[in-house]
């Protein structure tokens, strides 16, 4: 009966987002019926719709992931944008650096790039905020920012690839991660969808196993449910703080794989579509859970797949209208915890300090 | 050295300022009531297009530029509504706010001019590039004068410490809350349509780049004070224009030319070293965040 | 004055006001007094507007009044100062109190004006303030003044206070006393709401005295005396008494030596306090909340900050000062704390994931390398508690939520009992519990002492503190204050101490 309760609250939100924009497109003078058609059609498609939809699913899982997390910890992570553009470099400058290196070596250890250096990015706000106190969602927002420049510093000033774009050299041939159309009869290689998408599903069962199966778990899931009780349990606040930023960023990180390693084998530049603020939404519609947020990711991916479809093909609906849906839905579903008068659940408002 | 303290480089400054003032005195209006302001940046962008969308329909910037106020405000009606009636958690609705700015101007840009992004190139004669600057340095002494010495700014920051104690003394804590952010909404507006009908002729996909969220930090590192955010956003619009008047005049001790993403930077580590009250304590409004529940 | 007939109100399940009725005469200090939880703010709050009462009415001057906000209140010269201050403290001391009423006009706050007012007031009843103080930088006795400044400056005729001396010191106390008389003089009318009978035999007229919602006595003060206030605020009917066999006291287990908590302003919580519980014995601690108890049994379990804490404790002679609160429970010392609903519960979490709060890491529940959670051996451990302790729905997979607050009560007790603990520190154990689970309760803390653990439980329900511990300490502003027998020892000299009469 709650499991009920908790899908229903989501699809109202998301029902009514769709209706907000329908009027939107009324009002510019479009039909909505064909808009949504052209939005929702082309996304299902096999092989190209379905094939980037999985694309565009897989880091809005592991954004989604890291939110979740973090959530799950009473913390709010803003900073998965600034986690995973950091995550991304860190794997392709292995992946440059180590270029000559067999598979073997090379592909685990670009993953661990990705890991250790988001985990690292989603530290730093924790340990800020368990040492001094400080918000996390302020240091989270400003750590992007830098994040990003840092990136493209380097970029720029030392991996850059000659010519126009602001890209990195390629990756040795040892770090690129097989596209899933060498193993799927019917999907074409050149559609970008990669093992990563894998990785990412294999993530949402382990972030179920550590959180619901494990000892560590408990104690992050008591820290976000009630400080105060989980202090009493001998539980250190301080320790699950930093612990929980750090299992977020990395999650975050792991974006990276999918990116560089998966599709354009070099750091791009700018190559986030907001999969980090994607994931704030991602994580709340899929009610923090890992299953939740498989579906909302694939919800969202379809959107954005979705979106380039309805670019091209009608007269005054621009791609831009996925935007405005998405943080539509994320309004609705704010709004919603009003009307289920429980709005303090994921532990938002207990941000304390600590 | 004397390269760098140009006249040119003093009124760089101030035009990269403007629009942070304005933003980031209406994020004061707001945060001091309690209500935190992340979508300042999307406000900024709501204000930006529709003053450069109506300049071009009516030819008259002066209308572009109450039009885009109004448009920054009707945005924080937005937020307020989400955070004040319906509770919302206010970070939560303030980056939804921010995703659909993303895509609402240009949503509405390639519906009214077919384009990808932008308006229309305005005629120079119908620009505002001075307006908005007085209004920014003016209200400065403004926002200093309401907030100590009116009844209204008095009851607002009571809201913003000490809701119960507002209550308790009469005061309507919602009424406060609103006016806060619809205020905020309305400044940031103008400061976004000074980015495109002041500083430049149009307006383009994601003009604000991140500058709501530099005067966010500046009001953060201006302790919520009108005269320290004030100082701030100078320091940021500062350091802004430097990079820009600097490359290739100033180098490091290599040889080489700074990179401007150092720049860039700056802003952002001071609010971080701020935060950690590593430079003065750090004492928000006490019950910013928070939504104002009565306890019955 | 003002006068309340029958004011009767209801929340939820518990009848905070049972056809109150009270009246005040003009010109008088009144004090209403009684236990924790005998309703007498709650009827005040009514008066002042801050909730509605169910039946009723409020006659102010002998007209029958509509009060349904303090704005109604104010409007006719009633004003309130809470227990809890409502205090802007970064704003100065005039902006604090001309909130809401400004002088001046939209445009232009006269704070001169409002200084001038405040000096005039300030010096008609000798309330000393500086009007550009920082609130925040203020003593409480200050703020205080600030408050009564408040209500003052909006022409309050009649005045109430919700245990104002709670945070003042006794030198502040007087000064308040001197301050209440002047009032009077200027025909203020004054009601305290308080528990401390010596104040109110010395400064009020006339005493009325409730008890579980009802008013049940009304006198004057000059006519009275502590013991029979006393007697009309604790004595109540004998609930059933649990059958109790005589204590097999043994060796000291717990042994406490100067211990002081000193809060981060400043106040001394806890004040050097010393004593030892034996093994096979309950140690009782009797006082009304707020007397420091809260402090002494965080400390015990290990949850007070040590920086603010100083002195000894020892768990049969081990020095367990500096252990945290995880080692403390491995050593065997069990915590029940007072406020189940913060502390003691995730109220989010199933039945058996709160079954293994504070012993989550151990062997005996985990698997594969002492990492996963055993399902099969929390389930079975969660089965047993439910069914030793009578936990009720008997369904493990519930969340916490949405049991009772007796059954939640013996969930916890059960989870700290199957700790086989050499020392449990239990605080309220029945507050908000129904009277089967009450009965049950007791016993199971009889069982635990004739068993051997030393109990130390702390209540402020003076029926219970009596009837379960074998030795009972009364503890007044963070000392102890007094040792007595609780089978020999009368209910009125034990109320006497818990409420700061120094009469021994």
């Amino acid at each position: 009966m709650i499991f009920l309760r908790q899908l229903l609250f989501p699809l109202i939100a998301v029902i009514a987002a769709f209706i907000v924009g329908g009027i939107l497109i009324l009002l510019i003078g479009d039909n909505p019926i064909e808009a949504y058609r052209l939005l929702l059609g082309s996304a299902l498609s096999w092989p190209d719709g379905i094939g980037y939809t999985l694309f565009y699913a897989t880091p809005l899982i592991f954004t989604g992931l890291a939110v979740l997390v973090a959530f799950r910890c009473g913390l709010l992570n803003i900073g998965a944008e600034g986690q995973l553009y950091v995550g991304a470099f860190a794997t392709a400058w292995v992946g440059i650096s180590l270029a000559g290196m067999s598979a073997w070596f090379l592909v685990p250890l670009c993953f661990l790039a990705a890991i250790v250096a988001g985990g690292a990015w989603g530290a730093i706000p924790g340990i800020l905020k368990a040492r001094f106190g400080s918000h996390e969602v302020i240091n989270t927002i400003m750590l992007n920012f830098i994040a990003v420049a840092l990136c493209s510093y380097f970029t720029q000033y030392h991996y850059k690839n000659p010519g126009p774009i602001m890209e990195t050299t390629a990756i040795g041939s040892g770090a690129h991660v097989a596209r899933l159309g060498k193993f799927i009869p019917g999907l074409p290689e050149r559609i970008p969808v990669n093992l990563a998408f894998l990785i990412a599903l294999l993530c949402c069962l382990l972030v179920y196993l550590f959180l619901w199966r494990t000892k560590w778990g408990y104690e992050l899931r008591a820290t976000g449910s009630n400080p105060s009780a989980a202090e009493y349990g001998g539980i250190s606040i301080r320790k699950q703080i930093i612990i929980a930023m750090t299992i977020s960023g990395s999650l975050a990180g792991m974006v990276g794989i999918n990116e560089v390693l998966g599709y354009r084998y070099r750091y791009y530049d700018g190559f986030s579509d907001n999969y980090g603020f994607t994931g704030i939404a991602v994580a709340l519609l899929g009610r923090n859970h890992p299953v939740g947020v498989i579906v909302a990711a694939l919800l969202f991916a379809v959107l954005q797949r979705g979106g380039i479809h309805v670019d091209g093909f009608s007269e005054y609906v621009t791609k831009d209208i996925v935007q405005v849906l998405q943080g539509t839905i994320i309004l609705f579903v704010a709004a919603e915890a009003f009307f289920s008068g429980s709005f303090s659940k994921f532990g938002l408002l207990k941000r304390a300090k600590v | 050295m004397g390269e760098l303290l140009t006249v040119a480089l003093f009124w760089s400054t101030i035009r990269t300022s403007t629009p942070l003032i304005l933003a980031a005195l209406g994020g004061m209006f707001s945060e001091r009531a309690g209500v935190i302001n992340i979508a300042l940046e999307g406000m900024m962008l709501a204000g930006a297009f529709t003053a450069a969308a109506v300049t071009h329909a009516v030819g008259n910037p002066i209308v572009g530029l109450a039009a885009g106020m109004a448009a920054g405000a009707l945005v924080g009606a937005i937020h307020a509504v989400a955070c004040i009636t319906y509770k919302a958690d206010q970070v939560v609705t303030g980056t939804a706010i921010n995703i659909i700015m993303i895509g609402m101007p240009a949503f509405l840009s390639g519906a009214f001019f077919l384009s990808s992004g932008s308006t229309p190139q305005i005629p120079k004669d119908n620009l505002l590039p001075w307006a908005p600057i007085y209004i920014a340095f003016a209200l400065v002494p403004i926002a200093w004068y309401v907030l100590y010495k009116t009844p209204f700014g008095l009851r607002l920051r009571s809201v913003g410490e000490n809701p119960e104690a507002a209550d308790a003394a009469g005061v309507s804590v919602s009424r406060m809350q609103y006016a806060g952010v619809l205020l905020s909404g309305a400044l940031a507006g103008i400061g976004g349509a000074y980015l495109s009908i002041g500083q430049s002729s149009l307006f383009t996909r994601n003009m604000t780049s991140g500058r709501g969220f530099i005067a966010l930090a500046a009001l953060i590192f201006g302790k919520w004070r009108p005269v320290q955010t004030l100082l701030a956003c100078l320091l940021f619009g500062f350091t802004e224009a430097v990079s820009t008047q600097m490359q290739g005049v100033m180098k490091l001790p290599s040889g080489a030319d700074i990179p401007v993403q150092f720049v860039h930077m700056v802003p952002y580590l001071l609010t971080i070293i701020v935060l950690a009250g590593f430079i003065g304590s750090s004492r928000p409004p006490q019950a910013l965040g928070i939504p104002y529940q009565k306890e019955r | 004055m003002i006068e309340l007939r029958n004011i009767t109100k209801r929340f939820g399940s518990v009848l905070a006001n049972d056809k109150v009725s009270i009246v005040v005469k003009p010109g008088t200090i009144h004090a209403i007094v009684g236990e924790n939880g005998a309703g007498k703010s709650t009827a005040m709050r009514i008066a002042y507007g801050f909730y509605k009462a169910d039946s009723g009415e409020i006659l102010i001057d002998g007209q029958v009044q509509i009060i349904s906000t303090p704005h109604d209140a104010i409007a006719l010269g009633v004003g309130m100062v809470h227990q809890h201050f409502m205090l802007v403290e970064t704003m100065t001391v005039a902006e604090n109190i001309v909130l809401g009423a400004e002088p001046g006009n939209a445009a232009a706050l006269d704070l001169t004006k409002a200084s001038a007012d405040i000096q005039k007031l300030s010096e008609e009843f000798k309330l000393a303030v500086n009007p550009n103080a920082v609130v925040e930088h203020l003593s409480v006795g200050q703020q205080q003044r600030v408050e009564l400044l408040k209500a003052l400056y909006r022409h309050a005729r009649l005045l109430i206070l919700d245990e104002p001396t709670a945070v003042l010191t006794p030198q502040e106390v007087e000064e308040f006393f001197a301050i209440l008389r002047r009032m009077r003089e200027q025909g203020k009318t004054v009601v305290i709401i308080t528990h401390k009978l010596s104040e109110v035999l010395a400064i009020s007229d006339e005493v009325t005295v409730m008890r579980d919602g009802r008013v049940v006595g009304q006198v004057q003060t000059k006519d009275t005396n502590a013991a029979e206030l006393a007697r009309l605020m604790v004595g109540r009917e004998v609930l059933l008494r649990v059958e109790k066999p005589d204590a097999d006291v043994g060796v000291t287990a717990l042994s406490v030596r100067n211990l002081t908590v000193t809060h981060a302003d400043g106040n001394k919580r806890l004040d050097n306090i010393s004593f030892e519980v034996h093994k096979g014995e309950i140690l009782g601690i009797a006082g009304v909340e707020g007397n420091g108890q809260t402090e002494l049994i965080e400390a015990l379990a290990g949850l007070v900050a040590a920086s603010l804490l100083s002195g000894e404790m020892r768990l049969e002679g081990r020095d367990v000062t500096r252990l945290d609160a995880r080692a403390r429970r491995e050593i065997g010392i069990a915590h029940i704390p007072e406020d189940r609903h913060r502390r003691g519960l995730l109220l989010d979490f199933s039945l058996s994931e709160n079954s293994i709060l504070g012993v989550h890491h151990r062997p005996g529940l985990l698997s594969y390398g002492g990492v996963v959670l055993n399902d099969k051996a929390i389930r079975k451990r969660a089965d047993q508690i439910i069914a030793d302790f009578d936990v009720r729905p008997a369904n493990q997979d519930l969340p916490a939520r949405a049991l009772s607050g007796g059954n939640q009560q013996k969930l916890i007790i059960g989870r700290e009992f199957d700790l086989r603990p050499k020392l449990l520190l239990v605080s309220q154990p029945t507050r908000g519990v129904d009277i089967g689970a009450i009965e049950f309760i007791h016993r199971k803390l009889v069982a635990l002492r004739d068993d051997g653990c030393a109990v130390l439980l702390i209540s402020a329900e003076l029926e219970e503190v009596t009837a379960l511990s074998d030795r009972l300490l009364i503890i007044h502003e963070g000392k102890i204050v007094g040792d007595v027998d609780p089978k020999v020892a009368t209910i009125e000299e034990i109320g006497l101490l818990m409420t700061g009469s120094t009469k021994h």
